[in-house]
């Protein structure tokens, strides 16, 4: 198919000489340099003491070091760059009278809003693999540690399981630049999504939970176990939380639950610390697995639904 | 012109809701010839080319163009179809070769042939010095002579022109007609155009056809229209009187 072809390598063109790009990925380079600094910094202290660390490499991106590590840096700001690349991919070309006009060459019509999609993806696999590469690169500098294949194999599915989240939010984006006319509204709808699901969802996982059970006024453990339970299930609607858990034991390898466990005494601490190993890749695969899923299935489903409105959307409206 | 339909709308209808906004057409286009859509603002003209090119379903009847059937086929449709729309949409910050050249690569030309086509192209049009200038630049008349480059590009057999003299000076009217005239004549184009500038579409249409608020209420040669309402014989009328005369009808 041509068209597909075609319209991808025009909306690349257009990307990559836009200020929008430039100013994107000036902003995200400098941060990947300060938080790979920080993070060199502090490391030698995080260290301090450890007989035999392992993964050092791997806490380049995992190491909050002063304020914040990579990985929290893409789930928060990552939905930003997917909804910058796609708030206008539709509407400014309706807006602008072009769009009749693609719709009049002898194309599908999906081959438009797939070469356009096709593109964001690109654009947003070239960014983060290029600032995961420069991290890398620094912190080979900084460190003076060569990561092993394990850490290299963690670090690419970090970056596939990222692409896909921040498709996630292209996909959002590009479905309101088909559903609203106005370009400043469909960019207001994606902040307020990424405002709901960053923020809100959090605050009201713990609200309805409160609602939702019970109270267990003498802790009463399964009461306690319900009420945690309802909190992660609505937790877990946000795509942020999908990520952050999906990716947070293919990071860090020293974790092995998506759960947040707290030793609450003594014996317990003892038991945990027996396990103190790391997991294998396949072992940390296994825990987000059902996650990366979800993420993915989100994903499609998003994009399926702007396909399908695109598809029947009226040309006299166009 | 042969005698060949080229475009056939068999009681073609679209509804918005309530509103119909074209009240079963049919028509027959030949092989050849310029047809001209006249009727005021709303008459349903700008439905029914898209109809005809593929790009709205219609709510009743169906059409054929090219013996394709325009909703189920309509990429072999638009492939023969060069479309100029009224408000047309360029790339603002490309230029004008580039914008051809986008055009020829969505039509799946090679980019041999789309850059001999381009330069041809450029130069039927009188856009040959402007090439390299970006769109953003361009006057109106220039914008409508690009959108003409673009169908020259595809070198359809159809080309369905949307008000294609709207809102140009008197030169750059000329120019678009002549262009027009010569498209037919050389190339043996078929052009269904709309307007409702009488006066130009009279010096060129073969045949017209009057739609108002949907309904075709007139078509045929101007000299046909004219005996019809003002009796036999009676050629002398201009396509203005003609049109008024059916417009206050209706």
């Amino acid at each position: 198919m041509g068209g597909i072809q075609t319209i991808l390598k025009k909306e690349l063109a257009d990307h990559f000489s836009s200020y929008r790009f430039v100013i994107l990925f000036a902003l995200i380079a400098m941060i990947s340099l300060i938080t790979v600094y920080m993070v060199g910094l502090h490391i030698h202290r995080d260290l301090l003491g450890v007989a035999k660390p392992r993964y050092v490499f791997l806490m380049l991106f995992t190491a909050s070091g002063g304020l914040f590590s990579l990985v929290q840096f893409v789930a928060f700001f990552g939905p930003l760059i997917g909804l910058i690349l796609g708030f206008d991919s539709i509407n400014s070309e309706r807006n602008a009278g072009t769009l009749s006009k693609l719709l009049s060459q002898p194309i599908y019509r999906d081959a438009i809003i797939n070469g356009k999609f096709l593109a964001g993806l690109v654009v947003i696999a070239v960014m983060m693999v290029s600032i995961v590469l420069v991290m890398s690169g620094l912190g080979l500098s900084l460190l003076g540690i060569v990561p092993g294949f394990e850490e290299i194999g963690r670090i690419a599915i970090y970056l596939i399981v990222s692409i896909v989240y921040i498709a996630l939010w292209l996909g959002a984006a590009i479905l309101f630049s088909i559903v609203f006319r106005s370009v400043a509204t469909s960019a207001l709808a994606g902040l307020a999504l990424w405002i709901f699901f960053s923020f809100f969802i959090s605050l009201g996982a713990s609200v309805a939970a409160d609602a939702l059970t019970s109270a267990a006024p003498d802790g009463n453990p399964d009461a306690l176990m319900v009420r945690m339970r309802v909190e992660k299930a609505v937790a877990l609607t946000s795509p942020m939380r999908l990520y952050t858990d999906a990716t947070a034991t293919i990071i860090d390898p020293m974790r092995k639950t998506t759960h947040d466990v707290i030793p609450m005494g003594m014996l317990e601490q003892m038991s945990l610390a027996r396990f103190a190993g790391p997991l294998p890749l396949g072992q940390s695969l296994l825990i987000v697995l059902p996650y990366v899923i979800s993420l993915l299935a989100l994903t499609v489903v998003c994009f399926g639904i702007s396909y399908a409105v695109f598809m029947r959307q009226e040309i006299r409206s166009l | 012109m042969t005698g060949k339909a080229i475009i056939q709308a068999e009681g073609l209808t679209k509804t918005y809701g309530n509103q119909v906004a074209v009240d079963h057409l049919w028509l027959d286009v030949m092989e050849g010839e310029i047809f001209g859509f006249l009727g005021p603002n709303g008459a349903g003209k700008t439905t029914t080319l898209l109809m005809l090119l593929g790009l709205t379903e219609p709510s009743e009847g169906r059409a054929r163009v090219l013996e394709c059937n325009p909703t189920r086929e309509p990429i072999r449709v638009k492939r023969q179809i060069g479309y100029l729309q009224e408000n047309m949409g360029f790339y603002e910050d490309l230029n004008a070769r580039q914008m051809l050249a986008f055009v020829a690569e969505l039509n799946g030309l090679d980019a041999h042939e789309a850059a001999s086509r381009t330069e041809q192209a450029l130069l039927e049009v009188g856009l040959q010095g402007e090439a390299d200038k970006r769109i953003e630049a361009f006057s109106r008349g220039m914008r409508q002579r690009l959108g003409f480059a673009e169908i020259l590009i595809k070198n359809p057999k159809i080309a369905f022109l949307d008000e294609p003299t709207l809102g140009l000076d008197p030169e750059a009217t000329n120019r678009i007609i002549e262009l027009i005239q010569r498209l037919c004549r050389e190339k043996n184009m078929t052009v269904l155009l709309s307007s409702h500038l009488l006066h130009q579409v009279q010096k060129i249409c073969h045949r017209v056809g009057i739609m108002i608020k949907g309904r075709l209420v007139a078509c045929g040669p101007m000299a046909q229209l004219a005996s019809e309402k003002f009796g036999v014989g009676e050629t002398e009328y201009t396509l203005e009187e003609i049109y008024m005369k059916y417009f206050t009808e209706a």
